[in-house]
């Protein structure tokens, strides 16, 4: 068993970022996998093997889905992209520069923490409801 | 490691992020000013000051003939609270209690945030900060002991500013007597005073520890200027076998690039 899904020596890095890194590659798998069963089952003939493929399709789906929510849960400006993007009709990639371009932006002007600070991350607070 | 010296504590990864999580839902809701004026940065614990892009002349130059002037910075100002943990509270902390007593941090994390307040909303003199208050152009409104009264004294502060041809939206920072009062009282009919102060400056009421009555501002960008350097972290200090000492900071710089656009209610 390996450990390719750190890209960084496993020792230097934070506990938070060996999960973080351990769910992208889960999200990495299922996806994988959902890619498989979708080429199996498109030359399978047998209609008991197929509802069961479509079964475990499904179960993928889910899996994927859970590991998305959590890594997006983690990264709030991954969140706010997808926000942009996911189940919205339209073009998708007009929709992706649109949602980077304002989460980015966004994320600056808030006072998001600077790459590497050790700050508690909270800047500007003006979009905060009161 | 970074000038924090996080590593150097007896603190795990898990207590670290328990004293963080801690701070953080301490601190934001008491950092009103945040809510209210612009913030920009941070821009690291390097930042040293604003520029405020103007020169003042000096006298006389070593070389006949040279002349000068010298530009002018506003200094950032370096806040920092210490308190303490005890490391048995950690320990258990890290055996899964849920309930660890965190000290003094709940006390640090509302004294900085006040600290912060009080120096944007009434300045900071001795650290040459300029609060929104004292350098409002308009005569202060007296709230007084009435908040029946409230209303028309927010409705006059707001026409105040549209007066003076400042925009909207407005936000009302609140001292934390005047909000009390506020949330307890309803108007004849029944109406909560709260949100008819909300309909009548259009924006958020905000709980501001550290300001005395309340403040009346726009909030349409570019008048008030809350510029971080390092923005609010946790650094340690020191321990023993007993306590870690640790401590919160922050460095900043404020400024009111819009004196009029701010009216404050007195107490």
């Amino acid at each position: 068993m390996g450990f390719d899904q750190y890209h960084e020596p496993p020792g230097e890095l934070p506990e938070r970022t060996r999960t973080f890194a351990r769910l992208c590659a889960s999200l990495t798998e299922e996806a994988e996998a959902i890619g498989w069963y979708e080429q199996r089952m498109a030359v399978e003939k047998d209609r008991d093997a197929l509802a069961i493929m479509r079964d475990a399709q499904g179960e993928e789906f889910k899996h994927f889905c859970m590991d998305l929510e959590f890594l997006m849960r983690r990264t709030p400006l991954w969140r706010e992209i997808a926000q942009g993007v996911l189940f919205k009709e339209g073009d998708i990639v007009e929709h992706g520069e649109a949602a980077e371009e304002g989460a980015v932006d966004g994320a600056a002007d808030r006072g998001a923490p600077l790459a590497g600070s050790t700050s508690l991350g909270i800047g500007g607070l003006l979009e905060v409801r009161s | 490691m970074n000038h924090l010296l996080r590593e150097l504590a007896p603190i795990t990864e898990a207590g670290w992020k328990l004293i963080d999580d801690e701070a953080r839902e301490r601190l934001t809701p008491a950092l009103a000013a945040r809510r209210l004026v612009d913030f920009e940065g941070p821009r690291g614990w390097e930042y040293a000051g604003a520029n405020l892009g103007r020169t003042a002349p000096v006298k006389g130059a070593p070389v006949e003939g040279v002349s000068a002037v010298q530009r002018r910075v506003l200094p950032a100002v370096e806040a920092r609270v210490a308190f303490s943990l005890s490391r048995e509270e950690l320990r258990d902390a890290d055996r899964g209690a849920d309930d660890a007593d965190l000290g003094t941090l709940d006390g640090a994390a509302q004294r900085i945030a006040t600290l912060e307040n009080r120096a944007v909303f009434h300045g900071w003199e001795t650290a040459g900060v300029t609060g929104i208050a004292e350098a409002s152009t308009h005569a202060p409104i007296a709230l007084g002991d009435d908040c029946q009264h409230y209303p028309r004294h927010v409705a006059g502060a707001v026409e105040a500013l549209l007066r003076a041809g400042i925009d909207g939206p407005y936000g009302l920072a609140l001292g934390p007597d005047a909000y009390t009062n506020v949330l307890e009282t309803s108007e004849h009919g029944g109406y909560p005073l709260l949100n008819h102060l909300r309909e009548i400056v259009g924006g958020p009421l905000v709980w501001a520890p550290g300001v005395q009555g309340a403040v009346v501002l726009s909030r349409r960008g570019g008048d008030f200027v809350l510029e971080a350097g390092e923005d609010l972290s946790i650094g340690y200090e020191r321990h023993d076998a007993d306590v870690v000492e640790l401590y919160l900071v922050e460095t900043f710089t404020f400024r009111v690039l819009t004196p009029e656009a701010a009216v404050a209610l007195t107490p």
